[in-house]
């Protein structure tokens, strides 16, 4: 009873002043705000200069260089191809561990949850390394298939476009499973139990009343999984031996062996334009804190 | 006796589903396994299951000074982004959790902005404009970098436990006198204090595992450990790394699992969600 009096009379005393005092609050995230300004918005800004100015004035020629040049448009279809067909992969295998997940005990879902947090916390290339090692032609996968007798000669399984698309799945499925498992744990159990008991089948119950409402969730995990992949470097140049050329790969090669950095901001740009276009879209079904996730 | 019970898909009847998920699960955790007994190989090539016990890898890896220069930058890098992102992101998630604006989502926006830019195009445009501020193969420069992809994770995570926190608490202390610095650090920071703990431990790995940017703004003697490891990988896979790996996934099996041990040891409420 005192509590919530003193409770009212301090929450009375502190709406008067505060209005000066949200000020001075907001005014606690400008260390954090300069130094995103000094290392993101300066540096991508400049980029945006680069790629519009040159030493003559503005120019359009970096981006009808993009246009031009049939090496461009396969770099980007590439890209796309790849991180399309990454998250597919990623999909088929996420959805099913995500959903047997969301039914199992709590005890039981948190192991399953901890096998896949594993990985995410593991570096990268540790991650890398491992698929490269696992998949070389002397590998551990190409011997075990040579002695099962599935097949004579070793198959060319890392170096190339499916090495990269193995390593890529491997990194992104937990950004996949853990926010779609999030997702699916917030739908009413209840429901697809009511659709039972008034005469669906579980598999009805399942298409009809749980999957659709799941789709938010994975539509949103999917665009991020997407995204990232647009974004790429470490994984498909080491896996992809130099066979596989993303977006990623020819910014830096044309910033760091030919100096051309008008090419390589022009490329940025249009990466950037993509890549946030789609987190626009994402952010339509879900809040900017939900995309808690590491950039690669 | 309940028909809509009856209904329910048995565990025998979705069998398929557990041998999926759990083929999945073998491929998630598998590959970064299999490294742990190679490691240990006393042969030049990487052999599995390895043909005796060694720690000749590890020796190699400790004896090399150059091995032990680029840890030792990684370990400096990380430990200054945690110092400076921890504190940063803290106050930036107060700050924007108490004070309800117009300005408040757009501010944040503005602070999660690293998580979407591509770190590529962070590293290139970074790599130009470090050049000219002379930040280029400094600790600074480095340091700066990574406090900036660590800071949404920071204020993600305290966004989240400050969500969960009762602010009236805080209120509580302030009427009976305390200043809003006091009232912060002695009422709110110490029950908020896991989710301050997982942001810098996010902030830890974000730095130590970052490798792009550290391949632009550090070379030479200012290597991290990540970014050797990138190079020597692109020259030969050498069971060197495999080692390295081992001691990293040590590290991350020891994270994982106490995340693990203080979720299952959480008592869980009536109505709770994951």
């Amino acid at each position: 009873m005192t509590t919530s009096v003193g409770v009212a009379v301090g929450a009375a005393a502190l709406a008067s002043d505060a209005r000066g005092e949200r000020r001075r609050l907001l005014l606690l995230s400008s260390p954090a705000m300069l130094v995103v300004a000094l290392v993101i918005f300066i540096p991508v800004g400049w980029l945006f200069w680069l790629s519009f100015f040159d030493q003559t004035g503005a120019t359009t020629a970096n981006y009808v260089r993009l246009i031009d040049n049939s090496a461009y448009y396969k770099i980007f279809q590439t890209t796309f191809l790849l991180s399309a067909i990454v998250t597919l992969v990623t999909i088929l295998l996420g959805y099913p561990l995500a959903y047997l997940l969301s039914q199992l005990s709590r005890r039981a879902a948190l192991i399953g949850l901890a096998l896949v947090l594993l990985p995410f916390w593991t570096s990268l290339l540790v991650r890398t390394y491992a698929w490269l090692v696992l998949l070389q032609r002397n590998g551990l996968v190409n011997t075990a298939l040579i002695k099962l007798g599935l097949i004579d000669q070793p198959l060319a399984l890392v170096y190339n476009f499916t090495g990269a698309v193995i390593g890529m799945v491997h990194i992104m499925l937990p950004f996949l499973v853990l926010p779609l498992y999030a997702s699916m744990k917030s739908i009413d159990p209840l429901l697809p139990r009511a659709a039972m008991s008034l005469g669906a089948s579980p598999r009805a119950a399942f298409w009809t009343v749980f999957a659709p409402l799941t789709l938010p969730g994975l539509f949103a995990g999917s665009l991020l999984v997407f995204i990232y992949c647009l974004g790429f470097y470490i994984v498909p140049q080491v896996l992809g031996g130099g066979r596989v050329n993303m977006v990623a790969m020819k910014i830096l090669e044309n910033a760091t062996t030919y100096f051309n950095w008008g090419a390589a901001s022009a490329l940025g740009v249009v990466l950037l334009v993509v890549t946030l276009g789609i987190f626009y879209v994402i952010g339509r079904f879900l809040p900017a804190e939900r995309l808690s996730a590491e950039p690669r | 006796m309940s028909s809509g019970i009856d209904r329910d898909v048995s565990h025998w009847q979705r069998a398929w589903l557990y041998v999926y998920a759990g083929l999945v699960l073998l491929f998630l955790v598998v590959p970064i396994l299999i490294v742990v007994p190679m490691s240990f190989t006393p042969s030049e090539h990487l052999e599995f299951p390895p043909p005796a016990l060694s720690l000749r890898w590890y020796q190699s890896f400790f004896g090399s000074t150059e091995w032990m220069d680029a840890a030792w930058v990684s370990i400096r890098a990380a430990f200054f982004t945690v110092l400076v992102a921890t504190p940063l992101g803290t106050a930036a998630a107060y700050g924007l959790h108490v004070a309800a604006s117009r300005w408040t989502k757009i501010l944040r926006a503005a602070l999660v902005v690293p998580l979407i830019v591509p770190v590529i195009i962070v590293a290139i445009g970074l790599f130009y404009v470090f050049a000219k501020l002379g930040l280029i193969n400094t600790m600074t420069g480095l340091v700066l970098a990574h406090t900036v992809l660590a800071i949404p994770f920071v204020i993600v995570t305290v966004t989240a436990g400050l969500r969960r926190y009762e602010m009236s608490q805080e209120m509580v202390a302030r009427s009976l006198g305390a200043n809003r610095w006091v009232a912060f650090f002695t009422v709110t920071l110490p029950q908020i204090r896991i989710s301050v703990l997982s942001g810098a431990l996010f902030a830890w790995v974000t730095s130590f595992d970052e490798v792009v940017i550290a391949l632009f703004i550090s070379r030479g003697e200012s290597s991290t450990l990540t970014r050797k490891m990138f190079t020597s990988l692109r020259d030969q896979v050498s069971p060197t790394i495999a080692a390295i790996s081992t001691m990293l996934i040590a590290l991350s099996i020891l994270v994982a699992a106490a995340i693990l041990i203080q979720e299952l040891s959480r008592p869980q409420r009536a109505g709770q969600r994951a």
